[in-house]
């Protein structure tokens, strides 16, 4: 390979979670470097042991708290090289009957839904536009598209951040930075495990990351991973709101 | 959640779990007798638990390679395809491996699978050298021809019924390139066939298909697959293009079940008598990517489906050389007067074996497929009467249906492995629908 063919190095934010290892293997298997950033080191070094051995690239990982804002510029800063492309899978599902009794575990789930990847992938944002180019992958979630009683807490921070990505991609369409939104839906991993999901509706991490790479090489906007949550949530957002207050979904 | 092996017979309801980490494996072995499940390519019912069955297939990554020796350490769910797909293209090859690249690494120890170059090379355990196992109390055992001794011989071809591999390394082989230099000889009987694997034990790859179904003077043609490693200067045309290619191929699914009786004496004997034709107009020697080699059936993902819903059982058994000659030929006579024949079946030297509990010995092997029915089940009886006859044995990771009495009349180790079961805590602790079944 030459210099000029030579991929760009990927960073994936959360990089233990299921969506993030699948996305990781899927650029790897293009030939991207990758940069694995997670909290805490366990299980790290066997991920990166199988990416770099599978896919011949460059792995390298960095510690991440990600709810430690302060640290953020420090965080960008060891890694070894600014990324092409950054996708962050961080998030957390929570419970939504302790997040409604518990402001603490309310704003665990906020922080970690909005906050900490908003102001990350912001941080990254600046860096990309001071350069003049880069792809930011947000992965948000259909819950932001109207909240429900089900899952409200995580929804609004959801939606929060499916906001800012929308302002960040206005924001940067100029300087040739571009950001994509993810909608993934359901999606059959750890965050999911137990709960009994429709079929239809259930993505596996790796159709996941094959959205993603297709939604980076294609310069997508906004996408859903599959196409018939686009649908669902059509129909859930335009339900009036007298009828959909008293629904349970 | 609804479990078989690739027979898709028997069928159980299972309790599945796919723990992420040790702890959480080792937490899920206090939930009762468990058995680990690979990518559920064994045949029958060694894989599954109705209680507790553990899907290894979070274990699956690659954790070093040593270019120096070959030495690949990876964990159990590891699928062998993608060490192909991973090595090739570096000049290296696994050592050993079945009919399909779909089985896990932990699953290739369990059974002590064997391959085409067993009657030069010897079985997968031959290539291993050491072993990760969690064992009855949660501990993690490393074990190895020298370190752990009995653990590991116990293990390597224990059907996981030791403990859980977690980890293997192994040693892949190094090749110039990834295409077999691949010779067809046709053998017009049975007798004729031995001759062509006689005279031809240097070579490293040699497989048969047999005609199971051919009767009097045809009895046993057989197709006789020979092959070699390319070397560089072996390749011409497309393949010295990609010397270390190709890239992995598209794949056609078979989408439904095929409906019942659609495999009968008339369909496979046509099939057979065509497959044989194609075989003499195509005999002599070409080049062969190592996909469409070694795995011809995986390049229809769920052939399985061919037998329609009720499944099938795969009958393979081992014969000692010295009786190799007339347990075949009784087999195959049994078979065709049954009229009950397969369209897939192998024949295959093996060369010596000296590990515990592994399926193979000096002699010959035969598999066939049967689809499911009361007339297959009683002829497959009349085929173990006929191996232990002759001193013959029966390859587990096949087996979905044999009784513990054939068992132990056939293969007196598993009797000894059973007690030793008992004493090491391990008949408490690990436990298959396969080891319940033959009181293992």
């Amino acid at each position: 390979m030459t210099q000029a063919d030579a991929k760009g190095p990927v960073l994936i934010l959360a990089a233990r979670s299921d969506i993030g290892n699948a996305i990781a293997h899927r650029f790897a298997a293009a030939g991207h470097p990758i940069q694995l950033a997670a909290r805490g080191a366990e299980g790290m070094e066997a991920m990166r042991a199988d990416l770099a051995l599978r896919h011949q690239v460059e792995v390298s990982v960095h510690a991440l708290d990600a709810l430690d804002i302060e640290a953020h510029e420090a965080f960008l800063d060891t890694l070894p090289a600014l990324p092409e492309i950054a996708v962050c899978a961080v998030g957390l599902l929570g419970d939504q009957a302790a997040s409604a009794a518990d402001a603490g575990a309310a704003t665990k789930v906020m922080r970690s839904n909005f906050e900490a990847p908003a102001l990350l992938l912001g941080a990254l944002a600046n860096r990309f536009e001071a350069r003049g180019s880069g792809v930011i992958v947000g992965l948000s979630s259909v819950a932001g598209d109207r909240g429900r009683a089900t899952n409200y807490v995580y929804g609004a921070a959801k939606a929060g951040f499916t906001a800012f990505l929308s302002g960040l991609r206005n924001r940067l369409a100029p300087s040739g930075v571009h950001v994509v939104t993810v909608l993934p839906g359901f999606v059959n991993t750890q965050m999911t495990e137990g709960m009994d999901l429709p079929a239809r509706l259930t993505a596996e991490p790796e159709e996941v990351a094959l959205a993603v790479e297709r939604a980076v090489t294609r310069r997508q906007n906004v996408i859903y991973v599959r196409r018939i949550w686009w649908l669902v949530m059509m129909i859930i957002r335009n339900i009036p709101e007298p009828l959909f207050k008293r629904m349970k979904i | 959640m609804k479990l078989s092996g690739w027979g898709r017979y028997p069928v159980v309801d299972c309790t599945v779990s796919a723990p992420r980490s040790e702890t959480a494996l080792r937490a899920q072995l206090l939930c009762g007798p468990a058995i680990a499940h690979g990518n559920g390519r064994a045949y029958g019912d060694c894989a599954i638990n109705a209680a507790n069955t553990i899907s290894m297939r979070r274990f699956n990554r690659m954790l070093a390679f040593d270019p120096d020796t070959g030495q690949l350490v990876a964990e159990a769910g590891v699928i062998l395809g993608d060490v192909a797909f991973a090595f090739v293209p570096r000049g290296w090859f696994p050592p050993v491996t079945p009919g399909t690249k779909f089985v896990t690494l932990g699953g290739m120890v369990a059974a002590d699978v064997h391959g085409k170059n067993h009657h030069r090379d010897g079985s997968f355990g031959a290539f291993v050298d050491w072993i990760d196992v969690m064992v009855a109390d949660g501990s993690v055992i490393r074990c190895s021809p020298d370190e752990n001794v009995a653990l590991f011989e116990r293990t390597v071809g224990g059907m996981g019924l030791t403990g859980i591999i977690l980890r293997v390394a192994f040693r892949l082989r190094p090749v110039e390139s990834g295409w077999i230099v691949q010779t067809t000889i046709p053998a017009h009987n049975l007798d004729a066939a031995m001759e062509a694997f006689e005279g031809s034990l240097d070579a490293t790859y040699s497989v048969a298909w047999i005609d199971c179904l051919a009767t009097g003077s045809e009895a046993g043609r057989s197709l006789i697959l020979f092959g070699e490693h390319a070397r560089l200067a072996d390749l011409h045309g497309n393949a010295c293009r990609q010397p270390l290619g190709p890239a992995p191929k598209r794949k056609k699914t078979l989408p439904i079940d095929a409906p019942r009786g659609l495999l009968n004496g008339l369909t496979v004997r046509a099939f057979n008598a065509l497959y044989w034709r194609n075989g003499l107009r195509s005999a002599g020697t070409r080049l062969v990517d190592w996909d469409s080699y070694f795995y011809p059936l995986d390049a229809i993902l769920g052939w399985n489906r061919i037998y329609g819903r009720r499944g099938f059982v795969q009958f393979q058994c081992a014969l000692p050389l010295a009786a190799s000659r007339d347990g075949l030929a009784q087999i195959l006579n049994e078979i065709a007067s049954a009229g009950q024949g397969s369209f897939l079946a192998v024949l295959k030297r093996f060369g010596s074996q000296d590990s515990q509990l592994s399926f193979p010995m000096e002699g010959y092997t035969l598999a066939l497929d049967f689809p499911v029915s009361t007339r297959c089940l009683a002829l497959i009886e009349r085929l173990d009467r006929i191996t232990i006859e002759h001193g013959g044995r029966f390859y587990l990771a096949k087996d979905g249906r044999m009784t513990p009495q054939t068992l132990r009349s056939s293969d007196p180790r598993w009797a000894r492995f059973a007690e030793h079961r008992v004493e090491a805590g391990e008949a408490a602790a690990f436990r298959s629908a396969q080891s319940e079944r033959l009181a293992l």
